[in-house]
């Protein structure tokens, strides 16, 4: 039987780790992940997992350990922030290019400097290209199911590359919330047992592993199949879905339509922000204006397609990024939507917003003033600032 | 694992992330043609000390029964260390 | 009982021929010597460097052991993951062979960007013998200065001029800062094989992390010839250069005690790395480094004896 505890994100991603209990954990604490950290030490020290818990150095030798442990054939977990994850950035693209399904969970936290503990985007945003999977969780209950998942489309032989899932730090990680758990052994039984094709250690099958490329040989073509691999999460991530939900009653798509289905204005947003922005649509909808909302879940790969289409037909639409966004083009998710509607044709006034940014509080107002800056293009069909701020203090 | 034939190979044939699925593939690769000189033995003079087999870089000195019988010629890429090494002066480089 | 040669060349040699390092390497002849005497099959972890660019170049590997390279100041947190797999894996019954953990870095790879790593792994207590084939420099990118670059040295970032005669600074003592992390550390030399099999034998013995430090003669970056490899290590460990040693307990050993110590310039001469200092212009340069020398070697006996005491 499930459970259901009040418990907050950072204990919710510990206890989806400890239901998937991986063969080894290489981590390393920080702000504001450390809960989870702490939280594994404690089952390790209580003979309540099997884990090899290596408490690295650094990030950097985090990673590195998971690189090498899920080479050696162990199923390997791990979980960072911010300046942590920016440590671990060679080797993020070598785990992603070894193609290793290490799954990590990253506490979204803003990017020094100025130093700032608090929530904002800007961390994973710079790995979205690293050729990780990346999946985003509005609340500690999608926390949980998408790490979970995680797990599934890591080692799923159409993929076979590490995934990052993301949650607001503090906001999320470290607010209490109500968290159906599943019994550890049908976890279990969801992900299976791990069983890679040329582990290192096989005393009878000797494998090289990260061999050096520079001579002309496969290079070009690996990266090809890794992009290839990437897209095909898409749909693994799906299947997955399909069959979580039959274990969970939790259903999960590429992304959540929110009240779309007739509606003429809508805002796209990833994390937390977009469950504020939920009762804003509600209090729109109360007043008869059709409002709606699409939050972003798999973020890489970028489900372009099924985005234009669930844009396509709105008078005006607005993007949220919670990262800085310095090319004059706009925040990460506008371009990738935007980007999206130009090559597939598909016309739809769009408005960028920065905000959040450093954990700066993201109010019901501010996402009110995003909805009528849109409410009003939708009238006129002008956009008068492509790229704008939330919550900025004058 | 049978032998790997690497020849015509496509990228998609080859195992994820590449990794080389087998090992010591690289004694199908002959670097003998760097050499500009050759080692030969003088098996009067050889003690079988080994230490021409110990101080080889390129693991190119056959030795059987305990005994050097020769040098993997498609191998050694003829530093000379293997003479210059030898108590006994038992091998001389010789030009290619 | 260390084996003998004959022993050893009975074994298929764990590195295949076919790798691409120069003619004469110093660090080939190392890794063979490390890796023939393990009784187990091991699983060896490479930084970037020569020796790794060079045995595994796609599709072509020269370990005949697994192999795992992932960056270049990292070998020592790869080989902790890969050691920590074997825990997980031997715990839980999913895996039954029984492995060594080998670790190679150059002294680029180890002294310098990869120390961090390595500290870490030892402080853990990862059963791994880490080996640092130490050329003194960045051979792999073209000769630059390292922590490990002797001074005077000449390097394509420690240049003679008309206002630098090679490297300032002396070279740091990597063999004592591991030595100060505890577990089995020595320092070795290919002239002297049977030496550095019984410690390679002893690291392999010893439940816990270790650590050889090994001189890797290069004939391209030292400017000598290729048949001169062995010869330098020798005439290292000659003139005190570098010394054998080894800690065990925290108890320094002296394995080798040269009968006469000859003097560093018979070993510095002939290499055309420190040509420059045999100009008038920097014989102060010759006493420094012979100075070096004796003050290293006299803190080693020093440490031996006290080692000693108790």
């Amino acid at each position: 039987m499930a459970r259901v505890e009040a418990i907050t994100g950072n204990v919710a991603v510990a206890e989806a780790m400890r239901a998937v209990e991986p063969d080894v954990i290489g981590v390393y604490p920080i702000t504001p992940q450390t809960i989870i950290v702490e939280a594994y030490a404690e089952y390790v020290a209580q003979g309540e997992v099997g884990t090899e818990f290596v408490a690295a150095e650094s990030e950097h030798s985090a990673m590195s350990i998971c690189v090498g442990a899920a080479a050696a054939g162990a199923r390997t977990m791990t979980c960072t922030s911010s300046q942590g994850l920016a440590l671990m950035w060679e080797e993020l693209y070598i785990a992603a290019g070894l193609r290793l399904p290490i799954v990590m969970f990253d506490v979204n936290r803003s990017l020094s400097a100025p130093i700032n503990i608090h929530c904002d985007h800007s961390d994973t945003m710079g790995a979205r290209d690293s050729g990780w999977i990346q999946i985003f969780s509005e609340n500690a209950q999608e926390a949980y199911d998408n790490f979970i998942q995680a797990v599934r489309i890591a080692e799923h032989p159409d993929v076979m590359l590490p995934v990052m899932v993301m949650m607001d730090g503090f906001v999320i990680s470290h607010s209490i919330q109500r968290v159906e758990l599943l019994d550890e052994d049908k976890v279990k039984k969801f992900v299976g047992e791990w069983k890679p094709d040329y582990p290192l250690l096989d005393a009878d099958h000797p494998v090289t592993w990260g061999s050096f490329d520079g001579l002309g040989g496969f290079y070009f073509e690996y990266k090809k199949e890794q992009y290839d691999a990437l897209q095909r999460a898409k749909d693994v991530s799906q299947e997955v879905a399909k069959e979580y939900a039959k274990l969970s009653g939790r259903e999960y798509g590429l992304f959540e339509k929110y009240k779309m289905d007739d509606a003429e204005v809508a805002i796209v947003a990833a994390g937390s922000t977009a469950g504020t922005a939920k009762t804003v649509v509600d209090t729109y909808r109360q007043n008869g204006i059709k409002a709606g909302l699409i939050k972003i879940r798999l973020y890489r790969p970028f489900p372009a397609e099924e985005m234009v289409e669930a844009l396509s037909g709105l008078k005006a639409a607005a993007v949220l990024d919670r990262s800085p966004g310095y090319d004059v083009l706009g925040g990460p998710i506008f371009q990738d939507i935007q980007s999206a509607l130009y090559q597939s044709g598909t016309s739809v006034p769009l408005v960028n917003y920065i905000y959040g940014l450093g954990g700066r509080d993201v109010l019901v107002s501010h996402i009110e003033k995003a909805y009528e800056d849109i409410l009003n293009v939708a009238k006129t069909g002008k956009v008068d600032k492509k790229v704008d701020y939330l919550g900025l203090k004058e | 694992m049978t032998k790997w034939n690497y020849k015509g190979i496509k990228a998609k044939d080859l195992p994820k992330g590449a990794v080389i699925p087998e090992g010591g593939t690289a004694a199908d690769y002959e670097t003998g043609g760097w050499r500009t000189k050759h080692p030969v033995l003088d098996k009067e003079k050889c003690i079988n000390c080994l230490f021409c087999y110990a101080f080889c870089p390129d693991s190119s000195v056959i030795v059987e029964n305990g005994k050097v019988v020769g040098f993997d010629l498609k191998h050694c890429k003829g530093c000379g260390i293997c003479a210059f090494e030898c108590p006994k002066d038992a091998i001389n480089m010789e030009d290619e | 009982m260390v084996a003998t040669l004959k022993e050893l060349a009975a074994k298929e040699d764990k590195l295949s021929p076919g790798h691409r390092l120069c003619a004469g390497c110093g660090a080939s002849v190392v890794a063979r010597m490390i890796l023939n005497a393990s009784t187990l099959p091991v699983v060896v972890a490479s930084a970037t460097g020569c020796m790794e660019v060079s045995t595994t170049i796609f599709p072509y590997t020269s370990w005949r052991s697994s192999f795992i390279h992932n960056a270049f100041e990292n070998s020592g947190a790869t080989m902790s993951g890969v050691e920590a797999a074997y825990r997980a894996l031997k715990r839980k019954g999913k895996m039954k062979d029984e492995f060594n953990f080998v670790a190679f870095g150059g002294d680029g790879g180890t002294f310098d960007i990869g120390l961090q790593s390595l500290s870490g792994a030892f402080e853990r207590g990862h059963r791994m013998l880490y080996v640092c084939y130490d050329n003194e420099a960045y051979m792999n990118t073209g000769i630059q200065r390292s922590g490990a670059t002797p001074m005077g040295a000449w390097t394509t970032t420690s240049e003679v001029g008309k206002k630098q005669a090679g490297k300032i600074q002396h070279r740091k003592d990597l063999t004592g800062i591991m030595a100060a992390h505890g577990g089995y550390v020595a320092q070795a030399s290919p002239s002297n094989w049977r030496d550095l099999v019984k410690k390679a034998e002893k690291a392999f013995a010893f439940d816990g992390p270790s650590f050889i430090n090994v001189l890797a003669p290069c004939p391209r970056g030292w400017r000598f010839p290729s048949e001169q490899t062995i010869e330098f290590a020798r005439l290292a460990v000659e003139t005190c250069y570098w010394p054998l040693f080894e800690v065990e307990g925290g108890k320094y050993k002296i394995n080798v005690k040269p009968k006469t110590k000859k003097p560093v310039t018979e070993w510095l001469k002939p290499q055309g790395r420190f040509k420059h200092l045999f100009k008038d212009v920097n014989a102060d340069k010759l006493d420094e480094l012979q100075k070096f020398v004796d003050d290293q070697w006299d803190r080693l006996l020093a440490l031996e004896s006290a080692c000693r005491l108790d």
